[in-house]
């Protein structure tokens, strides 16, 4: 029974050694650009890059544009699955996993030969479409986690009665999915929401080949120049993810608190 | 023609049709109840009814207006669910008001009204909680007031009580009724309650596989079932196989006891094979003197109830049970000792033929 119990506390040893050294060594190295003392001039020197700046900043505007384009596309089809088309479920399902098994950079060649500028529509031809492009992009990465969510939040209410009683008192659909699902779902599109954040912002492979100012390929450029920044940055990084699964975690209890 | 008048509806899923040929008239102000065990189609007339499904054929109308095919939100139809559906994201006020709102009531008239649903199903001070901070029972009253509260032409009520407890549901269920006698609201109640059905309807419609089997008063359903499934679903029933005697004096043979009934049965011929029954408080231990019945036998199980004690008397093939009041004086038959079972004539039900 003890040898057990010791079993298992080494394990978890085991487990958060592997994890925490390296983010640990990372910390600690990112904390040494000024010779001799540990200071925090790699995140300011970081922080102060005009492209830093940029690029977050627009991988932030991408990941809202996303989870919102993404959030009025799922929420319907998912709801409108749960309530008529259950036996569709499996093929949804199916569908929505497909980029996790696909490869980003063979969808980014697909798009490209899709939309590039001699295509039948070419979005790459300006700014805008070429962004417009990249959100699909990440609509797409970010599918296998937001359906999934949104499908969590729709299995935990009864959503064929609050329907039901929605449109004997006069509702129609817009209303419905307005008023009764989504704030019943609002934990699970956080979540969602946050998890499509997080992927969103460190993203690599698409904004890199659409040639877009993204996060990723900022970090991928620092990490190439520079010493101390990559390892700020991937703290950072971390941070916001971080931040992210806390935010979750936080929105799931609140909603767990609200309805015992 | 009846305010709501059903012809002919039939509904199928795929190859399974699961309401066959129903018709039925229900007048404006009646409470007609849907009674029969799960899967008799009596939900699915009341979801055709709301609007939920459609019907496979056959016609639908209120108010003399047809509504077959239309959509549940142009019915003007009230309905109230088992599962409540109160909408968790909203308080009470904001329920029993969401019918309003989405009808583009002023904010005024809308507070009006809730408050005045709130006083009617007396909860004047809950109308800022939210469902999760109310009792099954209190859900329930606000999901009626939420219904009442678009003033419908009809009230639906799906099984509204069977997610409470004993004493809640007698409660509400009589509140439901002076509800709907202060309202004078049509309603179509569904439920597989018997006891819930007998009490609260002017009329039930006894389904079974899809059919109705009966449509009549409460009284009528009880006293004169016209099928055995009738007979047997409603209330607790003795069923035996009986024999004609003599069909002119109502004479028949009760597993080789000869018995009368006062029911007609001129249209028998002796020695025919009929379904005769009992309600079990319709017979007494002992008697059998002056025109009652007796059946003498051994008594073979006595079960306290509580206000009754039901006593099971073994005939010769048969058994036959009874309900006596409890009475603590009362010297309990004992088991293994022969017994005689009395009954009057009217009491004996001819249920069908063979």
């Amino acid at each position: 029974m003890k040898s057990n119990r010791l079993g298992h506390w080494l394990a978890i040893l085991i487990g958060t050694l592997y994890f925490v050294v390296p983010l640990a060594a990372t910390f600690e190295f990112s904390l040494r650009k000024l010779r001799g003392i540990y200071s925090f001039e790699a995140y300011r020197v970081v922080l102060a890059d005009p492209q830093f700046q940029s690029s977050f900043t627009f991988s932030v505007g991408l990941a809202v544009v996303t989870i919102v384009f993404g959030m009025a596309i799922i929420v319907p089809m998912a709801y409108f699955v749960e309530l008529r088309l259950r036996k569709l479920r499996p093929l949804v399902e199916f569908v929505t996993l497909l980029p996790l098994v696909v490869p980003a950079i063979v969808i980014v060649f697909g798009y490209l030969r899709l939309y590039n500028s001699s295509s039948f529509l070419p979005l790459t031809n300006s700014t805008l479409s070429t962004n417009f492009l990249l959100t699909c992009g990440y609509v797409t990465l970010a599918l296998p986690y937001m359906y999934r969510s949104v499908d969590t939040g729709l299995r935990a209410i009864d959503v064929r009665t609050l329907t039901e009683a929605a449109e004997s008192l006069g509702a129609s659909s817009a209303t419905i999915i307005w008023r009764i699902i989504l704030p019943n779902i609002r934990s699970a599109m956080l979540s969602g929401a946050f998890l499509t954040f997080a992927i969103v912002i460190g993203e690599f492979t698409f904004a890199s080949l659409l040639n877009r100012p993204a996060f990723g390929p900022y970090l991928q450029l620092i990490g190439a120049n520079r010493a101390y920044e990559p390892a700020a940055l991937a703290c950072m990084a971390f941070m916001i993810t971080w931040a992210c699964m806390g935010i979750i975690q936080v929105v799931s209890r609140n909603a767990v608190a609200a309805r015992p | 023609m009846s305010f709501i008048e059903i012809s002919h509806l039939k509904k199928s899923f795929g190859p399974n049709t699961v309401v066959h040929d129903f018709s039925l008239s229900i007048e404006k102000g009646e409470f007609v109840s849907f009674l029969g065990p799960s899967g008799c189609g009596k939900t699915t007339i009341l979801r055709m009814i709301a609007g939920f499904e459609n019907a496979t054929s056959g016609s639908l109308h209120v108010g003399g207006v047809e509504m077959t095919n239309l959509p549940p939100a142009k019915r003007n139809v009230g309905m109230v669910f088992q599962a409540y559906a109160l909408f968790p994201n909203l308080t009470v006020a904001g329920n029993i008001g969401f019918g309003l709102k989405i009808a583009g009531k002023e904010r005024g008239e809308i507070d009006a009204r809730v408050a005045e649903m709130l006083e009617l199903i007396k909860l004047p001070d809950l109308g800022d909680r939210y469902p999760y901070q109310l009792s099954g029972g209190q859900q329930q009253r606000v999901a009626l007031a939420r219904a009442l509260a678009i003033k419908p032409q009809v009230l639906l009520l799906d099984e509204p009580l069977s997610a409470l407890d004993a004493k809640i549901r007698v409660s509400l269920r009589e509140e439901i009724r002076s509800l709907q006698r202060e309202l004078g609201i049509t309603t179509v109640f569904v439920t597989h309650d018997q006891e819930e059905a007998l009490s609260i309807s002017d009329r039930i419609v006894v389904m079974n596989q899809g059919r109705a089997d009966q449509i009549g008063t409460p009284s009528e359903i009880y006293n004169n079932p016209a099928t055995r499934f009738v007979a047997s679903f409603v209330g607790t029933l003795n069923l035996f196989e009986a024999r004609v005697v003599d069909p002119a004096t109502g004479r028949v043979s009760i597993d080789g006891q000869p018995v009368l009934t006062a029911r007609d049965i001129s249209t028998y011929g002796i020695a025919d094979e009929a379904t005769v029954a009992l309600r079990p408080e319709a017979l007494s231990l002992g008697g059998g003197d002056g025109d009652r019945n007796a059946l003498t036998g051994t008594v073979e199980e006595v079960s306290f109830l509580g206000a009754v004690i039901r006593v099971r008397v073994r005939l010769r093939e048969a058994r036959v049970s009874l309900d006596i009041f409890n009475d603590p004086a009362l010297d309990l038959p004992k088991i293994g000792k022969p017994a005689t079972v009395s009954f009057k004539k009217d009491d004996l039900l001819i249920i069908d033929r063979h």
